[in-house]
């Protein structure tokens, strides 16, 4: 990736130009022409490094509750465990990590009800009862930025 | 309260912007709005802070940062302020959360730590370990991603 693409992925994680004409706002500060600020991000797109431009949300703000869970699933039962959990849209996050509890996803639903409901069905469904919920007591940096350089 | 417009322009703009010379005008012909208005309605969003950021969300490993750890810690309840204080002061610490524990579980403090290596990732939280003088702490890799996606939120079922 060149200087130019660089600089214009760090100006557009944080600072994207609520105005009329944004590519154009970002192309003079890179000194290039509009239509190549818009060239070189539908190239960061087809190549995968920006997934998209737009809003994140506070789900907290918005009304909804989040929480993250971490469940301890026997190695044999994990396709079946995953796809039960991944089925629920709330779920966004969904990770195997290096622990006895070694399943970690998050859950944002309109209400706690829902998540309590999706929890119990879980433990049901499964037979594991080792299941622990870990939401946010308070929140001290939320912030992905990448710095990327050279 | 968000009104109905309000959750309208959430649907939209949780979605992608299209990339023409003007972006808003287009979003706002479909939600039926001006270019002005919604443009109004996206800073009031991030004043407010539903919106927590507004721009570009990358692919954190394809632009590099392939260490990604869950490090979670045991701090003493009276020290979690001026610890977290110092942890968030970490560039390469992108999120930061004070959490419950249970029997089995003791850490509530968690980190998300990036980095381009593993190395690099363990130099950084070794750093952060002595700056904030705690050792029980433990490093969850992420052996497989089983999902990740942004959430849509007022989609109606």
């Amino acid at each position: 990736m060149n200087k130019t693409n660089k600089d214009l992925l760090n100006l557009i994680q944080s600072n994207f130009p609520l105005e009329s004409r944004p590519f154009l706002k970002l192309s003079k500060e890179l000194n290039i022409s509009e239509v190549e600020v818009i060239d070189i991000i539908k190239g960061l797109k087809n190549s995968g490094y920006i997934k998209r431009i737009g809003g994140i949300f506070d789900s907290r703000k918005l009304g909804y509750c989040s929480t993250l869970c971490a469940i301890k699933v026997p190695l044999d039962k994990i396709t079946e465990v995953a796809t039960l959990i991944n089925s629920n849209k709330g779920v966004t996050h969904n990770y195997i990590r290096d622990h006895s509890y070694n399943m970690w996803f998050t859950v944002i639903a309109p209400s706690i009800e829902e998540v309590k409901d999706f929890l119990d069905n879980i433990k049901i469904k499964t037979h594991i009862k080792d299941i622990i919920e870990l939401p946010a007591v308070k929140l001290f940096k939320i912030s992905v930025i990448f710095d990327i350089k050279e | 309260m968000l009104s109905c417009l309000d959750k309208k322009i959430i649907r939209r703009i949780q979605e992608d912007l299209p990339l023409v010379p003007k972006p808003y005008k287009e979003i706002s012909q479909e939600l039926g709005i001006t270019e002005k208005e919604l443009i109004n309605k996206i800073e009031r969003f991030c004043n407010r802070g539903i919106i927590r950021r507004f721009g570009s969300i990358l692919n954190h490993r394809n632009v590099g940062f392939m260490a990604n750890a869950m490090v979670v810690w045991k701090v003493q309840e009276e020290r979690i302020k001026d610890v977290s204080k110092i942890m968030i002061s970490f560039s390469q610490v992108s999120h930061c959360y004070q959490r419950p524990t249970f029997p089995g579980w003791p850490y509530n403090i968690f980190t998300m730590v990036h980095a381009q290596t593993k190395l690099e990732c363990e130099n950084v939280v070794k750093q952060i370990s002595s700056a904030v003088n705690i050792y029980d702490y433990n490093m969850l890799y992420s052996t497989a991603e089983l999902k990740k996606v942004s959430m849509k939120y007022f989609i109606e079922e």
